[in-house]
């Protein structure tokens, strides 16, 4: 397995994904937290990241797509699928590998933000006004939500050689999850059932666990998404042999 | 003491069923083999025996069957039925243990572009779980596939032929007991050819080694085995000489005289079956070889004899008739 991941985390480094990756999503909750309009830390008037956490699960559904979308797609294009699985590992230890390459680039992307954590913090009136709690559950709030995209990322890209099916399906599935199930809740189509729709989705999750507090459900649902999407993956890749 | 032992041992030595002895002396074994793709039957029961240090060439068309056979030898695929075994692991049931027994290098050699040649080897080396010795077994390799030069290229940039060097480093990385190589010659210019050729042969001297190929100068050229296979039947196993002379019962001799010379004429010659005549050449479809009668006849008639010549049957035309029908 770990062979694997160092093989895919140097091909990140080495075809620059990493850094695109990590840049453009800088670049991007840069520019919502410091500088568009109504967005902005100053516009608002509140010293606090809520800025970063709305808007970093649109940018993941993007960028985690981008860099997922290779995964699988590209070694069954070119061939070297067939290199890898005639070698003496099994196929869980292949997905895995990828699988957790993707989760280490998310996780190294979102360690730079900690700066904006450190300008906020000073920003506050007084400084250090913030509340650490629902900021550290945001931030494993996020991990988990971006690892649940990622294992996504990796579905979407067995079942498919070609990256850019890979890539919309990725998007797509990443948005249903997401948000969907919020908005069907949000019908009233089934009353007191309405909270069971909306807790199917990850951002009810998400927000739960952001409010500081970790949920022993939150963690088993995220743990259980991640677990479904990798046992999927398995199943689509060991369906060569069928 | 030693020698008590040497009594309790000996007669549960020979209790062991000297078949398991047998299956474990064989590299690669093959047993009533199917495969079928949807409605297509790939592989129609087919079954062979490789022994170690044999250097078997897989010939057929393409379509016959030969890619089949090596991915499922390798793992990459199963079979639909029937058995197959590497070095007396079963390829289904310890697909991990065969993975560790064989190199395998698929067909057009798929390769990483964006990596570099010995990052490439490291990163298989470390699939093999070569731990320590993996620099080490890289090292020796890049220099024992004369790719020294371009160990800091990346592999994208290499030509053909050191891609295809690559490949054969990649599958013999682990020292491998069989070598399974889907077509390893093909698209190369003459010249890497050779090379490779060359190589082949050599790691063959200490190496079970499968190739395929639809060449039929690569067979002669370096195996000492050959099973022919058309629409997933095997329709030939033997060695090659054997097999020439199996198939070529009757000789081709070509003649060629100075002066006019009646087809009617040689025909009498004991022994012809049959002339073609081209302008001055005359094909002779002989019993056996008469050289000596023809020889004979040319100075008793006083034909002037140019030159005389007796034609192999070469393995490719054993092939066609083989395979076409």
């Amino acid at each position: 397995m770990f062979s694997i991941l160092k093989k895919e985390i140097r091909s990140f480094l080495s075809s620059l994904i990493a850094y695109v990756v990590m840049i453009v999503f800088l670049i991007a909750i840069g520019l919502f937290m410091w500088v568009l309009p109504d967005y902005n830390v100053f516009d608002m008037g509140y010293s606090d990241l809520n800025t970063l956490f709305s808007m970093a699960p649109w940018v993941f559904i993007f960028l985690i797509s981008a860099i997922t979308m290779r995964s699988f797609s590209e070694e069954k294009k070119n061939g070297t699928i067939e290199i890898i699985t005639t070698k003496p590992v099994t196929d869980l230890q292949i997905i895995l590998g990828k699988y957790f390459a993707g989760v280490l680039l998310v996780l190294f992307s979102l360690i730079p933000t900690l700066l904006y954590f450190y300008t906020v913090y000073h920003l506050g009136s007084p400084a250090g006004n913030i509340d650490i709690g629902a900021t550290c559950g945001s931030y494993i709030g996020l991990f988990f939500l971006a690892s649940c995209f990622v294992s996504v990322g990796i579905f979407s890209s067995a079942i498919t050689d070609n990256q850019i099916v890979s890539f919309i399906v990725s998007m797509f599935l990443c948005y249903c999850f997401y948000n969907v199930f919020d908005l069907l809740a949000n019908f009233n189509l089934l009353g007191s059932y309405d909270s069971v729709v909306a807790s199917l989705g990850i951002n009810a999750h998400y927000q739960s666990i952001s409010r500081g507090v970790i949920d022993s459900r939150d963690l088993i649902y995220f743990l259980s998404f991640i677990t479904a999407f990798i046992w999927g993956t398995k199943t689509v890749f060991s369906s060569r042999k069928w | 003491m030693l020698i008590c032992c040497w009594h309790f041992f000996l007669p549960f030595h020979n209790l062991f069923p000297i078949f398991a002895d047998y299956k474990k002396s064989m590299s690669v074994i093959v047993e009533h083999l199917t495969k079928i793709y949807g409605a297509q039957k790939a592989l129609d029961d087919i079954s062979f025996e490789v022994k170690p240090g044999d250097i078997m060439g897989f010939l057929g068309p393409n379509g016959a069957g030969k890619s089949t056979t090596m991915k499922i030898l390798s793992g990459y695929i199963p079979q639909t039925s029937g058995k197959a075994s590497v070095c007396g692991y079963d390829v289904q049931e310890n697909s991990i243990d065969v993975k560790k027994h064989i190199g395998y290098l698929p067909e057009l050699n798929p390769l990483y572009t964006d990596m570099y040649v010995k990052e490439y080897l490291l990163f298989i080396a470390e699939l093999q779980n070569l731990g320590k010795r993996s620099n080490n077994a890289v090292e020796s390799m890049i220099e024992r596939t004369g790719l020294s030069q371009e160990r800091r290229k990346k592999i994208g940039q290499l030509s053909k032929g050191y891609k295809q060097r690559v490949g054969l480093a990649q599958a013999m990385l682990h020292n491998p007991e069989v070598l399974i190589l889907d077509e390893p010659t093909s698209g190369l210019d003459p010249n890497q050819v050779g090379e490779m050729r060359d190589l082949i042969r050599e790691i063959g001297l200490d190496k079970t080694v499968i190739l395929s190929t639809h060449i039929m100068q690569e067979v002669e050229a370096m195996c000492n085995r050959v099973v022919i296979i058309d629409k997933g039947k095997i329709v030939a196993d033997d060695k090659i000489e054997k097999l020439q002379q199996k198939l070529t019962g009757d000789v081709t001799i070509t003649v060629e005289f100075k002066n006019e010379v009646n087809e009617s004429d040689l025909k009498k010659v004991a022994g012809v079956i049959s002339v073609k005549q081209n302008g001055k050449k005359f094909l002779l479809r002989c019993e056996r070889d008469i050289r000596e009668e023809i020889s004979n006849e040319s100075s008793k008639q006083n034909w002037i004899l140019l030159s005389m010549n007796l034609e192999e049957d070469s393995l490719e035309d054993v092939f066609q008739k083989l395979t076409k029908k």
